[in-house]
């Protein structure tokens, strides 16, 4: 396993992509909370970084599938999953070594927003007057939910052999599990009777949930489970190639 | 006995790849597969690399099962694809390197080294793989399927594409890893019949 992570790792950061990922990222995030008026920390006058947690899984959305649609459609396009595959590895090493590693690159983007905490912590007034468990809560759930979006775009990258088509699905499997319960169950049909059980298949309820500080040992197990079911469907595809 | 090869049959859809297949390579032995295009020689390497499922047969390798142990069964073979897939972005030593991470091989450097040697990969060593001419590749290729020193090698179409000079020369390499290891398998599949292909 250890291999194939320090592979991936290596092949991120000797080409561009790794730091593509990184700045988009920061680059993003930041003009959010610090330059846009609509959106800045400076202009809300609230000690907040509820900026943040709002944008960085719109931002994921499109960044995250665009990590990890080559972790599979690359390699079978290029012919280099059957060296991948000949080679004494389990499909759980392969595809463990490609999860880790792709969360590694996530979290080095993810990282330097600590500065923005202590931008923020001492900006308030008094100084650090915020909401620290909260913030803790809600790094939480992003890191679960960065984890989350990442099986999702590996089981969609499993799927195809063209890294277009490996993203554009990751891109929409992610867009579907994460928001579009949160709609479904606000459709006339299922309110009143099912609708917050819908909206807890999402991983929007979850997020949320965690981003008010509360560690729910059921939002956890609920993420856990997402990217078990996707890391699943990811072993199980790559073990049925004919 | 190395290999052992027991009624395999491979079918893609209504397709017939490999029909009952049965043969045997004892260690030393050099065999070579001759046949049209769609034979299925290639099918049957990656069949023996338990790289796709036979759909029926089996085969042991080192007295290991394709089916139930695959993993033991990689171990023990070293396999050069057909299109030879390296990663291109990859430096030579790096994917030297990579590949002795994968098979956890003991004092790696010195082992990378004797296979640069080995291969004449020493002037491209410090090269990205992309930018390798074709018989480098094919060099480097053969190098990661010899570096943890299998039991049976595997090599399909070892000479395609190369021109006389580089032929002769990845020959003379394959034909002297024969002479120093204990069994050796090549299936070798021709387009054309070539003597030489066959060692």
């Amino acid at each position: 396993m250890f291999s194939v992570f320090s592979k991936e790792i290596h092949l991120f950061f000797s080409s561009l992509i790794g730091y593509i990922v990184i700045s988009v990222f920061l680059i993003s995030i930041g003009l959010f909370m610090w330059v846009f008026s609509d959106t800045s920390v400076l202009d809300y006058n609230f000690a907040t970084m509820d900026q943040l947690f709002s944008i960085a899984p719109l931002v994921f959305l499109f960044l995250i599938p665009a990590i990890t649609m080559r972790s599979f459609a690359e390699e079978k396009s290029k012919g280099t999953i059957e060296f991948l595959y000949t080679k004494p590895l389990t499909s759980f090493e392969i595809i463990a070594g490609k999860f880790f590693a792709n969360f590694v690159l996530v979290s080095f983007a993810l990282l330097p927003t600590a500065i923005y905490y202590y931008s923020v912590y001492q900006l308030g007034s008094p100084v650090g007057n915020l909401d620290t468990g909260a913030i803790l809560g809600s790094y939480a759930g992003l890191f679960l939910l960065s984890a989350s979006f990442i099986a999702i775009g590996m089981f969609a990258s499993t799927l195809t052999d063209n890294q277009i088509v490996a993203f554009v699905l990751g891109a929409f499997l992610c867009f579907f599990f994460h928001w579009a319960f949160t709609y479904i169950a606000r459709m006339p049909v299922f309110t009143t009777t099912l609708d917050l059980f819908i909206q807890k298949i999402g991983i929007n309820y979850h997020y949320n949930s965690m981003s008010k500080g509360l560690l729910d040992t059921r939002d956890i197990l609920y993420f856990f489970s997402v990217i078990f079911v996707f890391l699943f469907g990811t072993v199980t595809v790559m073990e049925n190639r004919s | 006995m190395s290999v052992i090869v027991q009624g395999l049959t491979k079918q893609y859809g209504s397709q017939k790849a490999v029909d009952n297949l049965t043969f045997e390579v004892r260690p030393g032995e050099i065999l070579g597969f001759l046949g049209p295009n769609g034979a299925g020689k290639t099918t049957t390497m990656k069949m023996l690399c338990c790289y796709t499922q036979p759909s029926e047969g089996t085969a042991s390798v080192c007295d290991y099962d394709i089916r139930t142990s695959p993993l033991m069964v990689r171990k023990n073979i070293g396999y050069l694809p057909e299109h030879n897939p390296l990663y291109d972005e990859m430096y030579v030593k790096e994917y030297l390197q990579f590949v002795a991470s994968i098979h956890k091989i003991e004092n790696k450097q010195g082992r990378i080294s004797e296979i640069i040697e080995m291969t004449g990969l020493g002037k491209e060593q410090n090269k990205i793989i992309g930018t390798l001419s074709k018989g480098y590749r094919q060099r480097l290729g053969l190098a990661q399927a010899i570096i943890h020193d299998p039991q049976v090698l595997i090599l399909d179409e070892p000479t395609s594409g190369l021109d006389m000079n580089q032929l002769i020369d990845i020959r003379s390499l394959i034909k002297n890893l024969g002479k120093r290891k204990q069994s050796f398998f090549r299936p070798t599949s021709c387009r054309k019949f070539k003597p030489c292909a066959i060692g």
